[in-house]
This record gives structure tokens, sequence and C-alpha cells, in this order.
């Protein structure tokens, strides 16, 4: 006989049954949405701060998470060759701020440059959106440059906190659970950045000024707000997002430029699903967004072995969309919402 | 005037035409790992019958990027193959889809033969070729058998399947799935994987829910089939993998590391034969990796390109699609690797050869490798071969 899986469940096990249940959706649905969640929610930061303050919808974002990434791996490896490490940390960690800088100093580049001009022709939002779709194709040429196309492991140290087997030795489930180390510094680095990003803009005279200038340019202007020093910080702090965003993604998953294309998609909806230039709407419809991915494509058929009665387990999979279809759950959610609330969740006042 | 007579004579002195043989595997893409030792003994096997000076013409291999995933721009490659640089016969591609693709709107509409070392897909053997199309690997349909025999021979009954979205995915994993349902088994779910994705623990996720222990990758080992694996693992999903031939090679063992070891077998065309041991001496003698994916299968198709043009005595297109099939079959003076230059001198005396090669090649149905396969499992940080069959 085979070994199965999913013991059948009898009335004396029903309470270690139960917490399997609780594990195993725990290690497929909750981990791994959080994470990509919290990535998520760090890259729609970075676009809604872009378009309250300097309101255009930045599609050169993605690939700015990319060129950040790129620039970071390679001081890893700078670091890796040196031999200097923070072991049980990723190195990524010690290497990031220096990430953030160079990908500070690509963006400011580039508004010199690019934006600038556009600015001062007063164009419409539109043109800006076009010129970000040019600078998005820039940048994903110049990654592809700095790094090539390759896919790129750069996670080191401890790649576990709870292993799977560990797991399943020390409670005596069935179950296993797998938390790794990049998916809790994923969230405990979600949640530093977010506060210090929403006191910033709360708390502190620049960030006043941001939200002044965001809310009436002419009117902030008057007051004897600098404008350009508006623009400098709001881009320096979309840059440091998107390199703090695109890093924690790579370790989590791995690193191919491609892929930072790709997740374009999700994270505007996040932002849109959170109401676009609300910065907490931008966290919220992170998490909204990845656990409705996950959930959708999740085959529902394992959990409910564990806590239905035996003759009611269903024979398919109880999978509502197939795996394929996952970046459809963004199209999908951004469709509904734009129809039904185009405002997005939290409605009001930019900030 | 002396000099300008001696210029004008010391090309005739050699006498030799160059003709052209196009390689176009995907140098870039996923099989960008193992298509350079493929090319590399394709090169060899015309640098082998160049030095034995006794062909009509000197072969020039001229190479041409597959890419293995994008159609058109393959098509175009072996476009500019046939066309410009009039090739009188293709080795390539590597992957089913483009070779399908090369096969239809290419070669077989200009009359060239294709000779393929790795397309493997069961669609490519009932392909209206017009008689231009061989493969040197077997049809995918074998190894589907092969992989559902060892399976039910260990006494497996249940299994879940992911495959790389694509004719080689796809073929594989139906014809494995119909073998192994013949033998009482038993596919818990068959679902497809896109290639080049970040994240594969939705995928993954969604197999581990079909209840099955084991795991049959069908997938490419650097692109979604490494992908899917390490989520497996990372996730207790599944602790034992079953390999096709896509997933066969040393890089995977150095991006996934020691998590794989105890946990793999797998299948990829091979032979023990006395041929597969020569092949292997030359390539080390001549600096290529013969244990890759499809070398010897590369170094067999190059091979029957050239005796078909000894036969022919011409490098004409029709006349090499004529001649393979009786070279590679019985009856006539087997030819081992390495013995090109006297399976050139028994044809050119009008007698029989029956190629024999570094992979034991037969030639069945419409031109395509009747097939043996290696077993292989990763144990301590490297691949070894279990068996052969």
């Amino acid at each position: 006989m085979p070994i199965r899986k999913f013991a059948v469940p009898s009335s004396e096990a029903e309470i270690p049954d139960f917490l399997n249940a609780i594990v195993l959706l725990a290690n497929f649905v909750v981990i791994p949405a959080t994470a990509y969640g919290a990535q998520l929610a760090l890259g729609a930061l970075g676009v809604t701060l872009v378009y309250s303050v300097l309101r255009f919808a930045n599609f050169a974002h993605g690939d700015l998470m990319a060129f950040g990434t790129a620039a970071t791996i390679l001081i890893v490896w700078l670091f890796q060759g040196w031999g200097v490490s923070l072991a049980p940390l990723p190195t990524a960690i010690l290497a990031l701020p220096l990430g953030m800088i160079i990908t500070c100093l690509l963006a400011l580049g580039t508004d010199r440059f690019v934006y600038r001009f556009y600015r001062h022709q007063r164009s419409p939002a539109i043109v800006f959106v076009m010129v970000s779709v040019g600078v998005m194709f820039i940048y994903n040429a110049l990654t592809r440059f700095l790094i090539g196309v390759d896919d790129r492991r750069f996670e080191d140290g401890e790649r576990f906190i709870v292993t799977v087997i560990g797991f399943r030795e020390a409670t005596g489930l069935d179950q296993g659970l797998a938390l790794r180390t990049s998916q809790v510094l994923t969230v405990i680095v979600m949640v530093l950045v977010t506060t210090a990003v929403f006191w910033f803009l709360r708390s502190t005279r620049t960030g006043k000024s941001m939200r002044a200038y965001s809310d009436n340019e002419d009117l902030a202007l008057l007051s004897g707000i600098n404008p350009d020093r508006v623009v400098l910080v709001t881009w320096m702090l979309a840059a440091s997002l998107a390199t703090i965003a695109g890093v924690l993604y790579g370790l989590d998953k791995s690193f191919r430029p491609f892929t930072y294309f790709q997740i374009l998609l999700p994270i505007f909806a996040a932002a849109i699903v959170g109401g676009i230039g609300q910065p907490f709407g931008a966290v919220a419809g992170g998490f909204i967004i990845a656990f409705s991915e996950v959930a959708l494509t999740y085959a529902w058929r394992g959990f409910l072995t564990h806590i239905l009665p035996p003759d009611l387990i269903p024979a398919g999979l109880v999978q509502i969309l197939s795996v394929e279809y996952k970046f459809a759950v963004s199209f999908l959610i951004l469709v509904i919402v734009l129809l039904v609330r185009p405002t997005g969740i939290i409605r009001g006042r930019v900030f | 005037m002396a000099s300008a007579m001696f210029a004008l004579a010391a090309p005739a002195a050699h006498a030799q035409e160059s003709v052209n043989i196009g390689i176009t595997f995907g140098f870039t893409g996923p099989l960008e790992s193992i298509t350079p030792h493929m090319a590399d003994a394709v090169e060899f096997a015309l640098q082998e019958a160049n030095d034995s000076g006794l062909l009509p013409v000197t072969l020039n291999p001229v190479r041409a990027d597959s890419t293995c995933i994008d159609a058109a721009a393959a098509q175009t490659a072996a476009e500019r193959l046939v066309t410009s640089d009039n090739v009188a016969a293709i080795v390539g591609a590597d992957c089913s889809g483009v070779t399908i693709a090369i096969a239809n709107t290419v070669t077989v509409p200009n009359g060239v033969v294709l000779i393929s070392p790795s397309a493997t897909s069961p669609a490519l053997s009932t392909l209206d070729d017009d008689g231009f199309f061989f493969r040197t690997s077997p049809s995918d349909a074998r190894q589907g058998e092969i992989l559902a025999d060892l399976l039910t021979e260990r006494g497996i009954e249940e299994v879940a399947i992911t495959y790389t979205n694509n004719d080689y995915g796809l073929g594989l994993a139906e014809s494995f799935a119909r073998a192994f349902e013949e033998r009482g088994g038993n596919v818990s779910l068959s679902a497809p994987h896109e290639d080049g994705r970040g994240d594969y623990s939705a995928e993954v996720a969604a197999l581990q829910a079909s209840g099955a222990q084991h795991l049959m990758v069908f997938g490419y080992l650097d692109q979604g089939g490494r992908g899917i694996v390490q989520a497996a693992l990372d996730t207790g999903a599944f602790e034992n993998f079953y390999f096709a031939d896509g997933m066969y090679g040393e890089s995977i063992i150095a991006a996934i590391g020691p998590g794989l070891d105890g946990r793999v077998l797998g299948t990829v065309p091979g032979s023990d034969s006395a041929g597969a041991t020569s092949f292997a001496e030359l390539a080390a003698d001549a600096g290529f990796d013969p244990t890759s994916s499809f070398a010897g299968e590369s170094y067999d198709a190059a091979a029957l390109i050239i005796l078909a043009i000894a036969k022919a005595g011409s490098a004409d297109r029709t006349a090499i699609r004529d001649g393979i099939l009786d070279i590679a079959n019985e009856p006539g003076e087997k030819i081992m690797p390495g013995e090109l230059a006297r399976g050139i001198e028994l044809l050119q005396n009008g007698e029989d050869i029956d190629y024999v090669g570094a992979t034991d090649v037969e030639l069945i149905g419409e031109g395509e490798a009747a097939g043996s396969y290696r077993v292989f499992e990763i144990r301590d940080g490297a691949l070894h071969t279990v068996e052969y069959r």
C-alpha cells in the first residue's frame, strides 16, 4: 500500500487534524501570501508616492526595482569576495543601503534629464505616463547590460528559521511548516519602512511640504515651498522603496529582470485597489492582491481533507482558478475596483 | 606571370569546394547550458570527416540560434541557413516546438534534411515531412513508457506531474500518463507550469493538494523545472522527484544543493554500448563533455549527414535524404564513433554500412531513434548512472 499523505480523520484524531489543516494553510497560503503582499505593498507605496506628488503613473517603477536589485546583487558579490557577511542574515541586507544610493542617483539623473523638461513644459499627465514607458525600456536594457538576463539567487546565510522536517519532528503533526529567513525579513522590513514613511509624511517639515505640494501645487509655491526639493525627496523615497521591495522580492524568490516587469501589474493593481495616491491604501492593496492571487489559485482539497468527514471530501482539487491564470487575478480585481469603486477602498483627499 | 599561375593553381590543388552544414541549437534560452556541448560534438564530427580527406567536399559548420522557445526567431535563423548560407543539411533544432516550426516552414518546403538530436515530442513522429526530417533521439512516447516501468517496479502507485507548457512537456506528460495508467498507476494531477516566473509556490501548492507523494518533473533544469523542485523542497510538499531528460544536468545540483541527494531518479537518452565508451574517450581528448545531454546524439546526427554525403558522392540535398536510412540501419559493417573515415571509404567502394555511433543509432518508422535510456540518480552531490534500458 502506498503511504497516504492525508490520514483518514477519526473522532480521536480530530484535534490534531484540525491543527494539520491550520498548518497546511499557513505553509501554503498564509506565509507565502504575507511575504508576497509585503513586497507588493512596498512597490505600490513607491508608485503611489510618485503619483500623488508628481501626478503621473510611473510605469518605470518595476524596472527601477530590477535595477536597484541588480545594483545590490553586484555589491553583494563584492562583499562576498571580500569575505564580509552578516551571517546568519543574508549579505544583501548589508548591501541594500548602497544599492539604494545608486538607485537614487539613477532616479535623480532620470528626473534631471527627462522628467524635468516635461515638468517645465507643464505637459499633461498622459505625456508623463508615456515618457515613463520610455524610461521603463531604458531601465530594462540598463539592468540587462549591468547583470544579464539570467536567474540569480543571492540568498546566503541561514535560509530557514523553521524547516519542514524540524517542524514535523517538534510537533508530531503530519503536515510540515517552513518559515524562511527571507519571508520574516520581508515582513519586518516592510513594517519598519512603511512606519517610517508614514511618520515622515505626517511629522517632518519636508513631509508636510510634500503633502502641501501634492494638495495644491500653486498654493504650495506661494507659501514658499521649494518645488525642486519636494521632487528630489519624492524620487529618493520612490527609488529607495523600489530597491527595498526589489531586493526583498529577489531574496524570497529569485532575481530575473523579466519577472520585475511582470510584477508591475499586481503592483499597479495594489496601488489602485488601495486608492491611488493613498499610502496606507497602497499597503492594504498589496495584501489584498497577494491573498487574492494565492487563495484563488490554491487547491483547497488538501485543507478540506483535514476538516471534513471522509465521505464529504471532494474528488476534485477545489481550485477556483488554475495557476496559469495567476496574473489574471490582478486584472480581475483591477476591473472590478474601477467599475464599482473607482476611488479605491480608501477615499478622500490624497494623503 | 609565374606567380599569377601559381596563385590560380593553389586552390585547384585542393580541388575541394566548401559546403556549409547548419547547426541550429538554442545557444540562448532555456537550454543554453547544454547546447554548447551539443554544437561542439557536431563540429567535432565534421572536423573528423574533413581530416580524413576522403570526402569530395570540405564541410564547414555554420551556427544559428534556435532560442529553444521563440518559433519566429528559430524560423528566421533556419531561413538564413537555408537561403543565404546555402547549407546542404542542418543538425537541429534542440527543442520540439522550434523543431516543428523549422521543419514545417523552412526545411521541408525547401527540401533540406533536418536531423534533430534532441527534439523528442511524439508530435514529430507524425510530421508531414516528405522524408526530410530525422532524429537521433527517440520519441518521448518511449521515455514515458520507461519512466512508467521504473515507477511501477518500485511499487509507486500515485504521482503528480508538472510539465513545462510546450510541445515537449505536454507530449511527455501525456505519453507518461497513458503508460502509467496502463500499468495500473494513478496520476492525481497533471498541471503545466510556465517558464521564466519568479515564484512557483502556487504551482507546488496545487500539486501538493492532489495528495500524491511523488512528483514527475517534465521541465527544464535552467527554468521552471528548477523553480518547482526548489519550491517543493522548501515547503516540504514532495520528497521524491522523477526527472525526464530536460532536467538532466550538473547545474541543477549546483543551484539547489544537497537537498536533492537521494531523492531524484530520472531518465536521459543514452546507452552503454561500445560506441558510447569510445565516444566518451574521443570527447575527452577533444575537450568537450560527452556526458552532457544529447552530446552523443549530436555527434551521430552530424555523422549521418557526413556519411550520406559520402554515399551520394555530393552534397546534394535530396541525395542526403535518400541515403540516411540505409546508412543508419542494417545490413552492413558496423561503424563506431571515430571510424567515420572507414565508413566513408566503404560507402565510396559501394559497400553497405550500419552506423552504430555513440548512441546505438537504429532509425525506426519515418526516421527516429528506437531509443535506449540511461537511468540516473543524484547521490553525494553528483549524477550517477543506475542502469541502462
